[in-house]
């Protein structure tokens, strides 16, 4: 109470140009590209990931540099974290239902791993990892309050960042609770379990805000059913639940499963945050892989099996929960490639006609455009050319796999390897280039399958996958009328993929995979300059921009820091 | 997350990523193996705790009676290991298995059957029904990253040898009484026929432990030639668009900075025909290749 007191005091002299503290999040924003805000996981719900700010550009961006770095510390006690150990503490919030909270390096203590977006609303930045949330002063990164979640454990992969509602913060944690907090002051106003932790669920995704709707995605890698859930951002009530496998006899895609039990453990895993379209009401997101991964023998013995709604995009109307139209990338997949990559809404000429459509890079090196007003196939083509699993396209663009290219007794030399051509990193849509940029790994593995015994497969089981070689790692520059890369700028120095930003000023801005956040001028179609550079030993997340007090930051978080870079 | 900044795979997935210009770290959601069986010197997860509980154990005789009551009454339909049969569902998986603790979700639908989907009830007591559930809780889950321990080995070992010294070009650069000799006793076959594809790089897992010839990978060297036109050569330390580090023959640490193309700098990679094969095998030529070089003892 007593250092609740004290922040509130000091809050007017930390933000002498910057807004008052809390004075909430004007849903408005939402819908708007992204410019004086980050107020959402992407930026705006079309996932583009492009900004309209143009302070920094082309011609400047080589003056760009840092204006304040902050590190930070997990767990209790944490919160600031400097080279000398934490400073004299903001306000320590501390929520979480176990009574013996597991010990997770990273999570109750040391350098938190930033992998997620951080949003910034009114000269405020919300940060999230597993298990903590900040808030910090978007001036100079002072940190205004630190909660941290007690654990009762989980896979504590990451945590994709939070949403905001007003003054109201969400986040997952890991044990499969969604938390809403106070923006103003960091206190837990209400949790809810979203998912079965017995089940082995765990939770990372970004929360997205729609209207009156948190929507919430959660994970499991043993064969249990895949849900999309709406609460209200009020109560935490949950609104609606939709499953992404069939539940039920009756239930549409029954048919496309050996068995209601198959179907009931199929997975198709919403561990990815969606897009939104404000015209349609549509919540647009992937979905996961079928379970047991890696083997079909006992979920889809047969062609007319291909696992509904497993490897798909799906679109639901928000308000009801209900599903629109499907279009499922993968049919039966059976090398954990899930489809949950962003799926990004782009309204632009198609094959001579304007069209509203939707992007996406696979993780199976696929991509994909459909007509986001009812998921009508538009294209696919394949954007890694290492990718040898498939042997046909049907004639609704999805991938016919080659069973020789599944996990086999004596191993099957597979590209894309286990993380995917891409996998959570953002892309990103410069609508002044036409061109669509992904992260690109073009990794091989040879595939085995450890067990003869299907009935044996459970989960992630049964499958050894040894990496075996790499092409190398790429920024890919996809034309999405053509499906054909422009071009695709090679990570010399190793594996850069923590995602990706374009804005107005011609820049798309990136990690190097040897450390660095650089700055690449675009012009056209042509292939990318590097312009600029900071070495900031490694980088965890998607670099993000906006404006505070006139200013245009970029930021980034890495090492356990959060970065923040300005002109000067 | 098991190392919360760098993905490591653990045993199970080699960084055999061919060169050190593309370290692979694996994004996926998908985070590496559960608790393994402990390789030598560690339990392989430092001090972290399991990521979900473990069930205390239950006692011997417990998990006796509890496998011989299923044999009597469930293994009919659910087969003698649970995992499913001709009608009934694995039910080492089965959702209210998970949830279940000592058999209080279990023990109603066991006494009360679910005629909608054709189980009958059966007349066992709750003490019985416990029993049972604690041996389906004994039983594994998942055996998510244990390695194979099947026989990969499906190759001809006359058509491998064939392609060895023929189509396949290998004895330009390896020879089974030179630097392979006796791999076929080095390394168990799955590991030989990793190595035939990455060249090396990876950390198998070794036959005998006699041998000490180390499978690190060869490391690629730089020429980096300056605007002088003086010439520096090494071995490659680390590299990206706006460096180029390398350490010299006296293992002297030399680093220039990188503007476009200057300095000029080429990297040679001793593994560039790995490289360049990836996209070009077919399996069938690595299975024969790795049946021939079993051979070679």
């Amino acid at each position: 109470m007593m250092k609740t007191a004290t922040l509130l005091l000091l809050i007017p002299f930390c933000l002498p140009n910057g807004p008052l503290v809390g004075q909430g999040l004007d849903p408005a924003l939402l819908t708007k590209p992204a410019t004086d805000a980050w107020p959402t996981y992407a930026g705006d719900y079309t996932q583009r990931r492009y900004s309209t700010l143009r302070q920094i550009d082309r011609t400047n961006v080589r003056h760009l540099t840092l204006a304040w770095v902050r590190r930070l510390t997990a767990g209790p006690g944490g919160g600031e974290g400097g080279f000398f150990g934490p400073p004299a503490g903001p306000p320590a919030i501390t929520g979480g239902v176990a009574e013996e909270p597991v010990t997770m390096p990273g999570a109750t203590s040391g350098s938190p791993r930033l992998s997620g977006s951080i949003l910034q609303v009114n000269g405020i930045l919300y940060v999230s990892s597993p298990d903590n949330a900040w808030a910090m002063d978007a001036l100079d990164g002072h940190v205004l309050w630190h909660y941290w979640w007690k654990s009762r454990g989980g896979i504590h992969i990451g945590n994709r960042g939070m949403a905001m509602y007003g003054d109201w913060l969400y986040f997952e944690a890991p044990d499969d609770y969604l938390v809403s907090l106070d923006a103003k002051t960091g206190q837990e106003r209400w949790h809810k379990e979203i998912a079965d932790f017995s089940q082995q669920y765990f939770s990372t995704t970004a929360p997205v805000v729609v209207g009156d709707h948190v929507l919430v995605g959660t994970g499991d890698d043993l064969d249990a059913p895949g849900f999309l859930q709406s609460f209200d951002p009020k109560s935490g009530d949950l609104q609606w639940k939709f499953y992404t496998v069939p539940m039920n006899q009756g239930d549409p895609g029954l048919e496309t499963w050996a068995s209601l039990d198959a179907a009931r453990h199929g997975g198709a895993q919403v561990w990815m945050p969606g897009s939104y379209d404000p015209e349609t009401h549509l919540y647009i997101f992937g979905t996961g892989n079928p379970t047991p991964a890696y083997t079909a023998l006992l979920r889809a013995p047969r062609d007319v099996h291909t696992n509904l709604y497993t490897c798909s995009v799906v679109a639901l109307n928000v308000d009801t929960g209900k599903m629109a139209w499907y279009y499922q990338t993968s049919p039966n997949d059976t090398h954990d490639w899930d489809s949950t990559q962003p799926a990004v809404l782009v309204d632009g000429m198609f094959a001579g006609k304007p069209r509203k459509m939707v992007l996406q890079a696979s993780r199976n090196g696929y991509f994909y455009v459909l007509d986001r007003t009812n998921g009508k196939h538009l294209l696919t083509a394949k954007y890694s050319d290492a990718a040898n699993w498939a042997e046909d396209i049907n004639a609704t663009g999805q991938l016919v796999r080659n069973p020789e290219k599944d996990n086999t007794v004596a191993g099957s030399l597979v590209s894309p390897d286990n993380g995917g051509a891409t996998n959570w990193m953002p892309p990103s849509y410069d609508p002044q280039t036409g061109l669509f940029y992904v992260v690109l790994r073009e990794l091989y593995a040879m595939y085995y399958l450890t067990n003869k015994d299907p009935r044996m497969l459970v989960g992630l089981g049964g499958s050894e996958q040894d990496v075996v070689g790499s092409l190398g790692s790429y920024i890919a520059a996809i034309d999405y009328q053509t499906g054909k890369l422009a071009w695709r700028y090679r990570s010399e120095g190793g594996f850069g993929g923590t995602g990706l930003l374009t804005t107005a000023g011609g820049l798309l801005f990136g990690n190097d995979g040897a450390g660095s956040l650089v700055a690449f001028g675009l012009q056209g179609k042509q292939p990318p300059v590097p312009l600029w550079h900071a070495q900031i030993g490694s980088i965890d997340n998607a670099p993000e921009t906006y404006t505070v007090g006139g200013r245009q930051y970029v930021l980034v978080a890495g090492n356990g820091a959060v970065w923040a870079f300005s002109l000067q | 997350m098991l190392t919360p900044r760098r993905f490591v795979f653990r045993g199970i997935v080699i960084m055999a990523c061919a060169t050190a210009l593309c370290a692979p770290e694996s994004p996926a959601q998908a985070p590496p193996a559960p608790p393994q069986p402990k390789p030598a010197g560690g339990d392989g997860r430092g001090n972290r705790p399991p990521d979900y509980p473990v069930r205390p154990p239950a006692a011997p005789e417990q998990l006796a009676h509890g496998q011989q009551l299923f044999g009597g009454n469930c293994s009919f339909c659910h087969g003698s290991d649970a995992r499913g049969g001709e009608v009934g569902p694995n039910l080492v998986r089965a959702q209210v298995v998970l949830d279940d603790q000592h058999g209080e979700l279990i023990t109603p639908i066991v006494q009360d059957g679910i005629p909608a989907r054709g189980m009958p009830k059966f007349a066992l007591s709750a003490a019985d029904i416990a029993d049972i559930a604690a041996w389906l809780h004994n039983q594994p889950l998942s055996d998510r990253g244990t390695p194979s321990r099947l026989d990969i080995l499906v190759g001809n070992a006359t058509e491998g040898e064939a392609y060895f010294s023929g189509a396949g070009h290998c004895t330009q650069c390896h020879s089974v009484t030179g630097d392979l000799a006796g791999i076929g006793g080095r390394y168990e076959p799955k590991a030989i026929q990793n190595l035939i594809v990455s060249g090396g790089g990876a950390r198998f897992g070794r036959r005998s432990a006699g041998s000490e010839q180390s499978s690190k990978p060869p490391t690629p060297t730089v020429t980096v030639t300056l605007p002088s036109g003086q010439i520096v050569r090494g071995e490659l330390d680390h590299i990206s668009a706006f460096i180029v580090a390398l350490r010299d023959s006296d293992g002297t640490y030399r680093s220039f900075a990188r503007h476009g193309s200057i300095p000029k700098v080429v990297v040679t990679n001793p593994l560039q025909w790995h490289v360049d094969m990836l996209p070009k095998w077919h399996d069938a030529d690595i299975h024969n290749l790795t049946a021939y070089l079993v051979t070679v003892k």
